[in-house]
């Protein structure tokens, strides 16, 4: 590949990808609508698609307000933080065969480092903003995260057992015949549940909890920033969709359509799935959160783990 | 990639100075990532990319965020920095500093007297790193595990507590006396507050 194709790749998944986390906004809200009974937004334009032109110019056009009790170069950066990490985790993601903008060879464990690095964006700008609301949130994101990235990181071993790579492109290329998700149900589900719970979705949304901590660990934030961690939420529904269709449901493979269209699909679907999960499920308590993490999906993903293992290494005995 | 690791080392030394010299524990804290996250690059251009993606997870992504967990909950505000400027002073780093410079003055006549550019620079993979640590140094994997399982115990037996109060609804009538007990637990509160 020259180096021209290289920077086409990069921009086309940059700005299919911003667009993407701005059209969810609208997509969210004609969902929620349509499961709950309601329009939604249909207004402005064409099935009310200018509301996101209408959400972003409102969004630039707010007061950008610091609070001056906060630790402002902290406060700043905290919102980037979640966007840059979990933009970085899509350069490893193949999204059709060559269009990928790295082809890392520790591809899970480049995932999962973004992953435990979008922890900080929270805690940093709940403890920056120096309100005991956002600190609290803070304190439950950093536990609720920090703990599930522990069965997000051991129920993906079951994968790159079946298929001997971290590589994202061998493991798409490992489910030819049949999808992980036959063959691993049990890492699927807790792969999902954890993603949830990693880009702190309903009904995980726990160090948001807008009933108990106003906002939780954003609710100083205004503006562009707090705008920042609304697409970073949104990119990280994205990311956890399409991480589970190239783990779980063979990436681009499919029959007839060509495989971006296939990826855009699977994806989409995940993506609706995220937001039906909100629209139906209430949130648990923060107790029964952690308890429920490391009482029931510990050991179910370290049962799948030793399985797992134990019949890879029988099948590779009687070859 | 001389070039890669020389700029990585140089972010790492100088995120670590900034490491020691910092009065507010939190920055403190985020310029020790940055430290880990260069750590991190030195090893991906040594060719080891498991370890670098294991630096990144284990100490950027899951220690440090404990340790400002912990930070956080201390609450340290503008007092401690004071306190901490107190402490820095020139009598308290001068002796350190001049025995890490003659170490340093002899890793530079070290490196200026032989070949550094003789160290050979293979790629260690996830393979390479798992067959190693469980075929030739599978016991001391082993004992390092029962390490673990000795603090996890130890974090147990620490967070275990027995309910020694109980709602008075919930408390269960016992031997006869629930009355009696129930009595007791209305009355604890109200001797704290004596």
């Amino acid at each position: 590949m020259t180096v021209m194709q290289h920077v086409w790749i990069v921009l086309g998944v940059l700005f299919v990808l911003l667009n993407i986390a701005a059209g969810l906004i609208w997509l969210e809200r004609r969902m929620l609508a349509l499961w709950q009974d309601r329009l939604g937004p249909n207004r402005a334009g064409p099935f009310g698609l200018f509301i996101v032109l209408a959400d972003t110019l409102k969004l630039f056009f707010k007061e950008d307000w610091i609070p001056p009790f906060a630790d402002k170069k902290i406060f700043v950066i905290a919102p980037a933080i979640v966007v840059a990490s979990v933009l970085m985790t899509f350069v490893i993601i193949p999204f059709a065969p060559h269009i990928v903008v790295a082809d890392l060879n520790v591809g899970i464990l480049f995932f999962l480092a973004m992953s435990s690095l979008g922890v900080y964006s929270i805690v940093l700008g709940g403890w920056a903003s120096n309100n005991k609301y956002s600190l609290l949130g803070a304190l439950r994101g950093a536990s609720q995260m920090i703990s599930y990235e522990v069965f997000m990181g051991l129920s993906l071993m079951g994968v790159v057992m079946l298929t001997g790579s971290f590589n994202l492109g061998d493991i798409v290329a490992a489910q030819h015949k049949v999808w992980y998700v036959f063959t691993q149900p049990l890492g699927f589900v807790i792969f999902l549940i954890a993603g949830i719970a990693e880009t702190h979705r309903l009904p995980f949304d726990i160090p948001e909890a807008e009933s108990e901590l106003v906002a939780g660990f954003h609710a100083e934030y205004s503006g562009m920033k707090f705008g920042m961690f609304f697409i970073g939420e949104y990119l990280g529904v994205t990311m956890i969709s399409a991480m589970t269709v190239v783990l779980f449901f063979g990436g681009w493979s499919g029959p007839f359509l060509p495989p971006l269209l296939w990826f855009t699909i699977k994806t989409f679907a995940f993506i609706m799935l995220f937001i039906l999960l909100r629209a139906s499920l209430p949130r648990p308590r923060y107790d029964q959160l952690m308890e429920y993490g490391w009482k029931v999906l510990l050991p179910l993903v370290l049962i799948n783990l030793m399985a797992t293992g134990a019949i890879a290494l029988w099948l590779r005995g009687s070859h | 990639m001389n070039l890669l690791f020389y700029i990585s080392s140089a972010i790492a030394i100088i995120a670590t100075f900034m490491v020691i010299t910092r009065y507010h524990p939190i920055h403190a804290l985020l310029y020790l990532v940055a430290s880990f996250l260069s750590v991190a690059m030195i090893f991906l251009s040594l060719g080891a990319p498991f370890i670098a993606a294991l630096e990144v997870i284990i100490y950027a992504g899951a220690i440090m965020v404990l340790f400002i967990f912990v930070v956080m909950m201390l609450n340290l505000g503008d007092d401690t920095a004071k306190q901490e400027k107190q402490w820095l002073t020139a009598k308290v780093w001068l002796g350190p500093s001049v025995l890490v410079v003659i170490l340093l003055g002899e890793l530079i006549w070290l490196i200026l007297k032989g070949n550094p550019s003789s160290v050979e620079i293979s790629v260690v993979d996830a393979r390479k790193v798992s067959a190693a640590l469980y075929g030739k140094y599978v016991v001391a994997v082993e004992m390092i595990g029962f390490l673990l399982m000795a603090g996890i115990v130890g974090a147990a037996h620490i967070g275990k507590h027995h309910r020694k109060l109980t709602h008075r609804f919930l408390a269960e009538p016992q031997n006869g006396n629930g009355a009696d007990a129930i009595q007791e637990i209305q009355k604890e509160p109200l001797e704290t507050v004596n």
